[in-house]
């Protein structure tokens, strides 16, 4: 038995595998169909009616997401009704949705805003009874905005069937139905932000994503600096500070973060970053008192003086030197670091075992 | 990783011992999750009801420390099912006779007395990982950080090897890395026996090598572990430490006792970006960049070599740890200037042809798994192939031993020590970030409702928590997670710095210390002290 199938999309043929749906085949096409509550991940869902095709012969326009191919099926995913369908659609969303693109943490990147755009929508046909939410989220990672919540389903999903999690899910009925935790209960979880990467409106956002801006933004790939999974981080940078994290899909953890990836990364700016070089000042035992009971990071400044980089680099090599010299190589020795490149890594056992002497080189790996 | 994390949600059966993974690998989750979801098996093994003990058919909740009875009554119990994999035993190992006769006494019987995990449990989980096409087992530091730590490996490997389970796509052996960047400190050789790509530095011609390409001699004494440069600082054969990148006052074992070793040193040198409770006690401190401020790679649990980025500039006269390193170096005399930091990888790679073939350009967009050694070569998804590195894989023999310091009438309890999901490691970066503050801001000690009602401790009263090494006070949580008699504190936190209880026992091996079990009491505390009214809420 054939595992492929083999269809007419808008007058081309295509050959999938068995049990694709139609929007499937036709992405493979590279044929753009416009949907809100669509993720590759996730069960497919059928709730936003954007990706709507007709079928040679079906009565009435189906959903492409929900539908899968079938041998000989003719396709048209783009005609003057369907259009007319999506733009309708459209227009009921946007008839209750906070028109405040202005403000919007997710303007420029708000798949609902670049529909809008696209089907021409600046106001809506419609006017009727608005959804109004106190936003009362005191959780410090994700901002949820829900009279800008469309109902896709997509947070639900992903916190399902890919997080594990269920910590929200649809309440109530109707006009009236939200996305929430029980009991409408402030948000308890793992903060992963999953929900936040997959909403497509301004509904979900990072907390501290806030006023800190959505265009000039500069993007660079690297790799997380926390746990050995090695996930892709994408750093959104505006004047030399990041402002905001994500993950592509097409990346090794499929675009999934946890907490710490996704909104861990303000440490880089802080304040109390070390920015010059120190030499202590006051005797050791004062600051290991310290470390014992009642730190305080200023005090702990206070045990120090800055130098420039060549005194400092100087006073440790000439230390170094002599400490060699007394007591021979082997009472020196080098820890490196878990969190530095492997480049580092390799210069710094380079440096203990060539220019020190010795092998009592280690790092963390036991801890 | 003997496997890749792709591979994960092909197995059938997962077999997680000792690895809070949901936790402390949470993208590695995802796909275990995934794989139960496409119907996979998953059986845990910890002393707590971790959070992936919800997907897992089987919890074995054994006592800390017992891990290799278990895993020896499973050996056991597969050997008497003939669940073994002889085809596989007489290619490719040696030493199954021996191993096989000293299982003979450890029976499921004999285990769950020393587990504490029923019989009947210890049984299903050897007939479901012995009868699997596509296991896989997982651990992390439950299984290591013990005085018998190697041991336990042994047991793992043990069991892999005698049921075939190794070498085959979804099919191994994996531990995973806790840090980011901890395979590749070990693969560039910063560790104390092994020159960069596990080359022994005791090895003559090995050493003639390194010494042509660097142009200098090289000592033949293999050098200290850092548990052991703490030890030899204490009693004076190491004078001066430079620490980068560490912070060792907090994630080692006994905290007072690191202190002391720290503070008796000539010179202590500490390179970071923060002014952690290590720098604190140097005679130096150097401001470094941080992983968004500099290129280069890191290494990944399942071996892939990826590429890091500078995306922003370091602040104030902050430098990256190369140049720093390169600085001083060239006041001895030995040059480590490049002209690229890829030059430096192009060096290790000449060395070690693991990651010969790896290029910056290779992995732009994404990462190669070594070993790699062409130009042409994809990657190595899992390791061991049809061949050993050593040819015949070795059944090592595993009696068990307990700790080395179990609870007793004076410190009834037993402590556990490890990382919770919202903060990493000694919290000197997540510590920083206020949104992770907020969710999990304090200290606290996880309790079984029996023991908090034995010692008459309220949720979210204070308590002090003493060892034979010191004493903390922290909020008790009373959680249905550990099991009677075992309690569990998070090291990420200064003001109750769990390490301040634990034991510096170290395995003889392997020289990692038993961080997972120590003997510890809990006492209520009047509502007036200092951790109370730090108090948030």
């Amino acid at each position: 038995m054939s595992t492929t199938v083999t269809l007419r999309i808008d007058g081309r043929n295509v050959t999938v595998e068995k049990f694709s749906t139609i929007l499937d085949a036709a992405r493979t096409l590279e044929i753009p169909i416009p949907t809100l509550c669509h993720h590759p991940d996730l069960v497919p869902y059928g709730g936003c009616r954007l990706c709507l095709v007709e079928i040679k012969g079906a009565p009435r326009p189906v959903a492409s997401c929900t539908t899968f191919v079938k041998d000989g099926l003719e396709v048209t995913t783009s005609s003057p009704r369907l259009e007319r369908l999506r733009k309708t659609t459209l227009e009921l969303i946007l008839s209750d949705h906070p028109r405040d693109c202005m403000t919007c943490e997710r303007a420029g990147d708000c798949k609902l805003q670049e529909l809008a755009y696209f089907y021409g929508i600046r106001d809506p046909r419609f006017e009727g009874e608005r959804r109004i939410y106190r936003t009362k989220d005191k959780n410090p990672c994700i901002a949820r905005d829900m009279e800008k919540c469309i109902l896709c389903g997509l947070c639900v999903r992903v916190c399902d069937e890919i997080q594990g999690v269920a910590a929200i899910d649809f309440a109530y009925r109707g006009f009236r139905t939200m996305v929430t935790p029980p009991f409408e209960r402030e948000l308890d979880c793992e903060f992963c932000g999953q929900c936040v990467a997959v909403c497509p409106t301004g509904a979900l956002t990072g907390a501290m994503w806030a006023q800190k801006g959505r265009q000039d933004m500069r993007d660079v790939e690297t790799i997380c600096p926390y746990c050995g999974c090695g996930c892709t981080l994408t750093l959104h940078i505006r004047r030399n500070e990041v402002i905001r994290v994500s993950s592509r899909r097409e990346t090794l953890n499929e675009g999934w973060l946890c907490a710490k990836g996704r909104f861990g990364y303000e440490f880089i700016h802080r304040t109390d970053r070390l920015k010059k070089p120190l030499v202590r000042i006051v005797p050791k035992s004062e600051a290991a008192a310290l470390v014992k009971s009642g730190w305080s990071h200023e005090r702990a400044a206070s045990f120090f003086r800055e130098v420039s980089w060549d005194d400092a680099l100087d006073l440790v090599a000439a230390r170094l030197g002599e400490i060699k010299e007394r007591h021979g190589s082997d009472a020196i020795g080098g820890i490196s670091s878990a969190r530095c490149t492997n480049e580092e890594n390799y210069l710094f056992q380079k440096f203990i075992r060539g220019a020190i002497g010795t092998n009592n080189v280690d790092h963390c790996a036991r801890y | 990783m003997t496997n890749s994390i792709e591979e994960i949600e092909h197995h059938d059966v997962i077999f997680v011992i000792g690895s809070n993974t949901t936790e402390t690998h949470p993208i590695i989750a995802l796909r275990m999750k995934r794989a139960v979801r496409k119907g996979a098996t998953l059986i845990v093994a910890d002393p707590r009801k971790i959070d992936l003990v919800r997907f897992a058919r089987l919890w074995l909740p054994l006592r800390p420390g017992t891990d290799s009875a278990l895993l020896n009554a499973m050996m056991h119990v597969i050997i008497r099912e003939g669940l073994i994999d002889r085809t596989f035993i007489d290619a490719r190992t040696e030493g199954f006779e021996a191993l096989r006769e000293s299982l003979l006494d450890c029976s499921p019987e004999w285990a769950a007395d020393v587990t504490g995990v029923p019989a009947g449990d210890i049984v299903r989980a050897a007939r479901l990982y012995g009868n699997a096409s596509h296991p896989g087992i997982y651990y992390t530091m439950g299984i290591t950080q013990h005085s018998h730590g190697t041991e336990n490996v042994f047991a793992i490997a043990n069991l892999a090897l005698m049921t075939g389970n190794l070498g085959k796509k979804s099919v191994g052996v994996n531990p995973l890395r806790g840090q980011n960047n901890v395979q590749g400190a070990t693969d560039m050789g910063c560790i104390p026996d092994f020159l960069p790509g596990y080359q022994k530095v005791a090895v003559p011609e090995i050493r003639r090598k390194f010494e042509k390409a660097w142009g200098v001699t090289l000592s033949d004494r293999p050098g200290l572990t850092a548990t052991d440069m703490v030890k030899a600082a204490l009693s004076g054969t190491i004078r001066a430490l430079y620490i980068m990148g560490e912070n060792s006052v907090l994630s080692d074992p006994d905290r007072d006792r690191t202190i002391r070793a720290l503070q008796g040193l000539d010179l202590l040198v500490v390179q970071d970006i923060f002014l952690t409770e290590t720098a604190a006690l140097a005679d130096v401190v150097f401001p470094a960049a941080c992983f968004a401020e500099k290129d280069g790679t890191f290494t990944n649990t399942e071996r892939r070599v990826q590429r890091v980025r500078k995306a922003v500039e370091p602040p104030g006269e902050a430098r990256d740890d190369a140049r720093i390193i390169a600085e001083l170096s060239g006041r001895f005399g030995f040059d480590l200037t490049y002209d690229s930091i890829e030059d430096v990888f192009r060096e290790a790679g000449r060395l070690w042809p693991a990651l010969a073939g790896i290029t910056y350009r290779r992995i732009a967009k994404t990462g190669l798994q070594w070993p790699c050694p062409t130009r042409d070569h994809p990657g190595t998804r899992y390791l061991f192939k049809g061949s050993f590195p050593r040819g015949r894989a070795a059944f090592q023999t595993v009696r068990f031993r307990p700790p080395l310091e179990l609870p007793d009438e004076d410190y009834p309890l037993l402590l556990s020590t490890g990382r919770h999901l919202f903060h990493y490691h000694t919290a000197s970066m997540t510590g920083r970030v206020e949104s992770l503050v907020r969710i999990e801001p304090k200290p606290y000690v996880e309790i079984s409702a029996a023991d908090a009602e034995a010692l008459g401790i309220l949720h979210g009263e204070n308590v002090r928590v003493s060892s034979r090494r010191g004493a903390i006070e922290l909020e008790a949580r009373i959680s249905a997670r550990p099991i009677k008699g075992v309690v569990f504190i998070p090291f990420h936190y200064r003001d109750a710095a769990a390490n301040a209880l634990t034991h510096s026992a170290l395995d003889p091996l392997s020289r990692i210390p038993e961080l997972k079990v120590c003997a510890v009491k809990i006492e209520r505390v009047a509502q007036s002290t200092a951790t109370t009214r730090q108090k948030e809420d």
